[in-house]
């Protein structure tokens, strides 16, 4: 490593590689890597930046922590497997083999879910000819490709925690968490390294108290692995563009809670149940079962849910509260909660994988496999491949440039499962498009046909899933109605979801204090939600105009974190100290800009956030 | 002069953001789960190692070592955090941090290590730290210390220093009744339990990280076991207080209605 300050205000260092991001993408790559330079039997890796000392491999986070992800794992583990033989689970805290796994359609006991003509027919012939129990099916057979039944059941966060401290035992790599990495550093279509987040600030990001310009890392390698809605791999797809035919079209969010299950429960550990129907049709639950009586339970909302008002909390409360479940959770107590964004465009997604000076790995690089659902492992293993391939270029002392790291490191991934399995995966979630059923349908033909066959189109930008209120509740709620209530929830500065759920018939939320809290009270006790002061606002709307004729302010409704509510003249406000980066706002902002991918709403790089290892 | 020595006892708390629950445990009261807690350095210790290495910048020539005794794996994590903020050596002791450890043990292994640190000069130290811990609020371990190294000039509940011409130390206390008290002591040794300061936490800084863990990495790795117990004292039971949310978040809210709604809320019960 070299310092210098090149000038008065910002500093700037120079080290070999940086990585922007600490997920499991990063943590594989860091393992493999750090091996390596610890390894006194082979030769050792010099730093170009410091001659003389070892290689200067650093690692910068967001989170205040290292283990503040968010996930519902339950993975195969094969990439995790493979870099840990002796792995332990017992030695992860809240880790299990899987133990048994079922699939379960649910029924609605509530009568408030908006599903299909066709779809109300099929619930009646289930309820005709079928013994249900707790308004739910257990599907008697599922396909060998959604099966997790040789695996393992995380929590992220402590699989992280686990991992970075393996890799920071090997004294040869720095991770650095509670440190924001602004913006790669472009020259051209090269990245030369990383601007750290500028400290005391305001919220426009004007020097205050503590001024501390964001540090110029210089690397001859960056690895962005700061997940799909991170600040520097959405920078590099505006600079770089998308390969052809790739583009980001598909998300989720996922929202879940931690709890500790009653004493006298009788779901033991490694029990995964994955659920679909309900609360609304479009979301997909499950229920993983950790050690030690804890469980993680969890909803993912995805964008092509038409609805403006995709609440996932509210959405969340009555999914615990469905009978299959609430058999379980009824005494069981929050311990944690969080949320994340999931880009479940997968390998469609996928942007430029490398370039100069610069490799992306992780879901940011679109490895996650939506028809397996599945994405830890992969981004792991993305992780593992580069890594592989940087060691074999640091070993050959050549370069790090495009084409080096194509033969060394994409070459690589596209020979891997991932690659394979992500191209089975690529369309099949395109007959979501056209309802559920034949989602549901296009799933199973792109499995079953690995990946040759198909239902459905291309989803459009999310930003054109969005429809209108009136359509959604059409039958339900009648337009002048829905006016009146929008006017009401104005005035009161409060989403729309709670009062429209309320009139479709969604009961209100009988709230126990211990599973059913607030939403703000999930932040404080679950998700443990801070920010430091001296950062900008990193959610930023950019043109009030076109907010205050968006009319739909999506964004407002499915802000996992109630950070974003509803502001004077039409323009939402944002609070930086509630926000948990889950970016969903980000892809449900229907303004989209002119010509362009982007929307009216800029999710920048910012600080803070959950404060739970758990989940 | 040639700068103090400033030796900085401080180790890591569960985050206090976390809910906590004590549990019996088969080495004694513990906190559940508390291997899946994030941990962050004691915030008192935090204030003692800021303003440490304020005095240090001012004086030429001092030096700050953080002297902490926790699990080797959580030390790790923690200082990679607290490694961003201030320049400091680390010197590790691999041991429970529990807030049930007996202070008589962890005193002993502290002053110990203290009376081990390479060129240790009794006319240059400082012995700071926190006036009390996140995890348990007993405040006498850094006394003990100073008992067991023969530091008489001790002062709890410190919110300033100040260095006199001369060499003098100004040492401001907290008292009863919202008040502080001024002393003056000649000079090194001498120890300070510090309460808040008047510092501010510093910013994240990555050349003092990188400079930092320079010697963090090989300090955690010699990191000798400090095996501290319980002391042979039988806890009954353990408890926190019970926790009562209803919460909401409402800015701007004046003082006078904050006060109101709090006033309310306790009458309730």
């Amino acid at each position: 490593m070299t310092t210098e300050t090149d000038s008065p205000a910002r500093q700037s260092m120079t080290v070999d590689i940086a990585c922007v991001g600490f997920g499991p993408a990063t943590a594989g790559f860091l393992t493999t890597l750090s091996r390596r330079l610890a390894d006194a039997a082979r030769p050792p890796l010099e730093s170009a930046a410091s001659p003389g000392l070892p290689l200067q491999v650093l690692c910068y986070e967001r989170a205040d922590d290292l283990g503040f992800g968010v996930s519902g794992v339950v993975t195969r583990a094969r990439a995790i497997r493979a870099a840990f033989p002796d792995l332990d689970p017992s030695q992860i805290p809240m880790a299990a083999p899987v133990r048994e796994e079922k699939v379960l359609y649910l029924l609605d006991p509530v009568g408030a879910s908006r599903r299909a003509v066709m779809l109300r027919a099929a619930d009646r012939t289930l309820r005709a000819f079928h013994r249900i129990e707790d308004h739910a099916f257990q599907l008697p057979w599922t396909p060998a490709f959604l099966h997790k039944g040789d695996g393992l059941i995380f929590s992220l966060g402590q699989l992280m925690q686990w991992v970075s401290a393996q890799v920071m035992a090997t004294g040869a790599v720095q991770i650095w968490p509670g440190t924001p990495v602004a913006e790669a550093l472009l020259d051209g279509k090269a990245v030369r390294g990383v601007r750290l987040l500028d400290q005391g600030v305001d919220r426009q990001g004007r020097p205050a108290a503590g001024y501390l310009p964001g540090m110029d890392v210089r690397a001859a390698l960056t690895v962005v692995a700061d997940g799909p809605v991170g600040a520097v791999g959405r920078q590099l797809d505006d600079a770089l563009g998308m390969p052809e035919g790739h583009a980001r079209r598909e998300w989720a969010v996922g929202m879940k809670l931690v709890v500790d299950l009653p004493e006298d429960t009788t779901l033991p550990a490694g029990t995964v149940l994955h659920t679909f129907g309900f609360p609304e049709p479009e979301i997909f639950g499950f229920l993983y079962v950790h050690p030690d009586r804890i469980a993680s339970v969890g909803i993912f909302v995805p964008s092509w849910f038409e609805s403006p008002t995709r609440t996932s909390y509210r959405y969340l409360q009555h999914y615990v509260q469905h009978p299959a479940l609430w058999r379980h959770l009824q005494k069981a107590r929050l311990r944690s909660w969080g949320a994340k964004s999931i880009l479940e465009s997968g390998r469609r997604g996928e942007p430029f994988l490398c370039g100069d000076g610069f490799a992306r790995i992780g879901e940011g690089s679109g490895s996650t496999n939506v028809l397996t659902s599945s994405g830890v492992d992969e981004a792991f293993a993305t992780g593992v491949q580069l890594a592989e391939g940087v060691i074999e270029l640091l070993e050959a002392g050549q370069p790090f440039t495009r084409e080096n790291l194509e033969r060394a490191y994409v070459a690589r991934r596209r020979q891997s499962w991932v690659e394979g399995e992500g191209r089975v995966a690529e369309k099949a979630r395109d007959g979501f498009q056209r309802g559920v059923v034949t989602g549901l349908m296009g799933m199973a033909l792109a499995g079953f046909s690995r990946g040759r066959a198909s239902l459905g189109e291309e989803p459009p930008h999310p930003a054109e899933q969005v429809g209108s209120l009136e359509a959604f509740y059409a039958g339900k709620i009648p337009p002048d109605e829905i006016a009146r209530i929008r006017a009401d929830c104005e005035k009161k500065g409060v989403p729309l979801h709670d009062a429209l759920m309320d009139r479709a018939g969604w009961s209100p939320i009988p709230m126990d204090g211990q599973v059913l809290v607030s939403q703000q009270d999930a932040l404080l006790m679950g998700g443990k939600v801070q920010a430091p002061a001296g950062y900008a606002d990193h959610v930023v709307f950019l043109d009030p105009q076109l907010c205050r004729g968006c009319g739909k302010r999506v964004c407002v409704e499915i802000c996992s974190a109630e950070a974003i509510r509803p502001g004077q003249g039409g323009t939402p406000t944002f609070d930086r100290e509630k926000c948990v980066h889950c970016g969903a706002c980000l892809w449900s902002c229907p303004t989209r800009l002119p010509g362009s991918d982007r929307v009216n709403l800029e999710f920048r790089a910012g600080a803070g956030g959950l404060h739970s290892a758990e989940n | 002069m040639s700068g103090y020595q400033i030796v900085v006892l401080g180790s890591i708390v569960p985050d206090p953001l976390q809910t906590l629950e004590p549990v019996a445990t088969a080495q004694g009261p513990g906190l559940k789960n508390e291997a899946m807690l994030p941990h962050v350095l004691d915030p008192w210790a935090g204030h003692a190692l800021y303003e440490a290495a304020h005095l240090a910048a001012k004086v030429p020539g001092s030096r700050v070592t953080l002297l902490a005794l926790g699990p080797k794996a959580k030390l790790q994590q923690v200082m990679m955090a607290v490694g961003q903020k201030v320049p400091f050596e680390l010197v590790a002791l691999d041991g429970p941090a529990s807030g049930f450890t007996d202070a008589h043990d962890v005193s002993a292994k502290l002053a110990e290590a203290v009376g081990k640190l390479p060129g240790l000069d009794r006319s240059r130290l400082l012995l700071f730290g926190g006036w009390e811990s996140a995890s348990r609020g007993a405040g006498v371990t850094l006394q003990m210390v100073g008992e067991r190294l023969g530091i008489p000039d001790q002062f709890q509940g410190v919110d300033a220093l100040t260095v006199q011409d001369g060499g003098a130390l100004e040492i401001l206390e907290r008292v009863e009744g919202g008040k502080h008290q001024v002393s003056v002591c000649a000079g090194p040794p001498a120890v300070l339990g510090w309460a808040t300061g008047n510092l501010p936490e510093p910013k994240n800084n990555p050349q003092v990280g990188m400079a930092n863990m320079r010697g963090v990495m090989p300090a955690l790795q010699k990191a000798p076991p400090a095996p501290v117990g319980t002391g042979g004292v039988k806890f009954e039971s353990v408890a926190v207080p019970k926790v009562t949310r209803e919460t909401r978040i409402v800015k701007d809210l004046s003082p006078d209605e904050i006060a109101r709604e709090i006033v309310e809320w306790i009458e309730k019960d």
